[in-house]
């Protein structure tokens, strides 16, 4: 069964309890400001956003990189950055649509979502349900994910 | 079926993949013209500075190619009979092809200046370039850039970490004036400045002569340069010479259909070489950069295997890191006549954002953008032009506060608020 990250922003309390996981996780300290995930905060609207890569069908970063360095983990569907081979070009930061893929100063390297082997840090974290993962195809969210992509891609190319 | 690929580069292998997916028992012929595997140009720059060894800049690992059972051949083809279907390559031998791509890439081009083919003036274009440029680069070497557009801005950075005396010689008024407007390329010139290269813009090179060991370099303010080595990145050129005679139309670059195909049916182009369809403006022009090489390569190998895709326009775009400083551009950076803009600029901090908007009914549709410094979520602005998103209230907000591109998106596509 594929899972995928759901993220549901009328669930989400802005508590950064996911930045501080994703972190954690990944750096092994509490530093939110490079954390794969963010949550976005609207005043106007006193709401919050969860957002990060939906590890998308047509995965623009891996098809935009010049050196092969992102690939898929075939038992998770990630796409993921191979750190030894990334060079830090940042090609994919503008290709990925969706802003999900950024450039890691810290690194000279590219960082994104890589949904945790499997068990993302940030879903566990979640106190809210907002960050949950799930099967894909158990909501309308692949629906909904596949629309997001499909409205790009048809910018790009379509087939009759 | 038997597919034959002039080309080795990101397109050409992108095209060799895709028709191999589409077409599990068709034949695919690989060519390239340089004596190595299929590389990428835009990772020469990691090489130069020994973050990668050449094997870093290959596209694909060895085994890729034979296990998909791609051949590759390195050897450039000199002649193409469109009539009876043969590829000729320099060894006189013939491959008979049903459908054909070209995805022969760009040379470099120079200027008719004297001195230009002294021994130590290279261009820095190929593996074969990067080695001699390694080898003459060194600590504490004069080294004069000719040309400060996005290829000299990427083999900038790797020069001044190779510790050279560098100076840029650039004839445009500013620094990468086909990315950057003046305020954005001036701030770039400052930090170049600061980093401690000297940047010559509004100045040419009007001869290069041998002096001593070394070179002497003239420039059109009266003034001379001493070179140890000469740099010269002053734009490319479609590869064509050899469809000549072929009865494919080229005009600046290989003519194409909204399906890369050119005016021979089986025949198609793709990436540098190709005249592709532009998202913003519509028309037919040579972008060579890397994702349109790729989206070409993917969209002509569907339509050569048979599929019938139509190819709607790539978002002119590119990202270059000048001595840690990031720039961005994308889609009508310039913007159009009566379209609202907005920038910010923060010189102190070498920052700018400059956003773009449409006119009439996409008055608040995001159509370019220029940055300078780091934008986290960069590709957002990608997407915001690509869907044409109507940013509505959103407008209003970024014309306040421009960096919230990704809360506008956010806001746009999940429908709160």
């Amino acid at each position: 069964m594929q899972r995928s990250l759901y993220l549901d922003p009328a669930k989400c309390t802005g508590c950064l309890q996911c930045e501080m996981a994703c972190s954690y996780e990944k750096l092994g300290e509490f530093n939110p400001s490079r954390s794969l995930i963010k949550v976005f905060t609207f005043h106007e609207e006193g709401r919050f956003a969860p957002y990060t890569c939906t590890q998308c069908d047509d995965a623009w970063c891996l098809r935009a990189c010049p050196v092969d360095a992102i690939t898929i983990n075939l038992s998770t569907a990630a796409k993921v950055v191979n750190e030894a081979k990334c060079v830090g070009c940042k090609v994919c930061t503008i290709a990925c649509p969706f802003g999900t893929v950024n450039y890691v100063h810290e690194t000279g390297k590219v960082g994104k979502c890589d949904l945790c082997d499997g068990d993302p840090a940030c879903a566990r974290a979640c106190p809210t349900e907002a960050i949950t993962f799930i099967d894909a195809n158990a909501t309308g969210y692949e629906r909904m994910r596949a629309f997001a992509e499909k409205s790009i891609s048809a910018a790009n190319a379509t087939a009759s | 079926m038997q597919h034959i690929i002039i080309g080795a580069g990101p397109c050409g292998v992108v095209a060799a993949e895709t028709l191999r997916k589409k077409s599990p028992s068709a034949k695919i012929t690989l060519i390239g013209n340089e004596p190595e595997p299929p590389y990428s140009r835009m990772a020469i720059p990691y090489y130069l500075v020994n973050k990668i060894t050449e094997d870093g800049t290959y596209l694909r690992q060895d085994q890729h190619y034979k296990e998909l059972g791609i051949d590759y051949l390195s050897q450039p083809v000199t002649s193409i009979d469109t009539g009876s279907q043969l590829v000729t390559l320099a060894d006189q031998s013939q491959l008979p092809y049903d459908k054909l791509l070209i995805a022969s890439g760009s040379h470099p081009v120079s200027p008719p200046i004297e001195g230009i083919d002294l021994p130590h003036v290279h261009s820095c274009w190929t593996l074969e370039d990067a080695r001699q440029i390694t080898a003459l680069a060194k600590t504490g070497s004069n080294v004069v850039l000719m040309g400060a557009g996005f290829i000299g801005c990427i083999i900038l950075e790797s020069l001044v970490k190779r510790g050279v005396n560098l100076t840029v010689v650039e004839m445009s008024d500013r620094m990468i004036p086909r990315m950057l407007n003046e305020t954005a390329g001036g701030l770039l010139k400052k930090w170049c400045i600061k980093k401690g290269v000297k940047v010559l813009t509004s100045t040419k090179i009007t001869a290069i002569s041998e002096s001593g060991s070394g070179m002497q370099v003239a420039l059109d303010n009266g003034d001379s340069l001493l070179a140890d080595l000469v740099i010269t990145a002053t734009g490319v050129k479609p590869n064509t010479d050899f469809l000549q005679g072929s009865g494919i139309e080229v005009d600046n670059g290989v003519v194409v259909n909204n399906r890369l195909q050119t005016n021979i049916p089986s025949v198609y182009a793709a990436g540098d070489v190709a005249r592709g369809k532009d998202f913003s403006t519509g028309n037919f022009s040579v972008q060579a950069i890397q994702p349109t090489a790729t989206d070409h390569g993917r969209i002509a190998a569907l339509n050569m295997a048979g599929m019938d895709v139509e190819h709607h326009g790539s978002l002119n775009m590119n990202v270059l890191d000048t001595l840690g400083l990031l720039s961005y551009s994308f889609g009508l950076w310039m913007g159009v006549e009566e379209g609202d803009s907005v920038s910010l600029y923060n010189p102190e901090a070498y920052q700018y954002i400059n956003l773009r908007f449409g006119v009439d009914e996409d008055e608040d549709v995001l159509i370019g953008a220029s940055m300078l410094g780091d934008t986290a979520h960069v590709g957002i602005v990608r997407g915001l032009i690509e869907s044409r998103i109507h940013l509505r209230e959103w407008k209003e907000r970024l014309l306040d506060n421009p960096i919230r591109l990704m809360e506008a998106y956010l806001a746009r596509t999940q429908e709160f608020g």
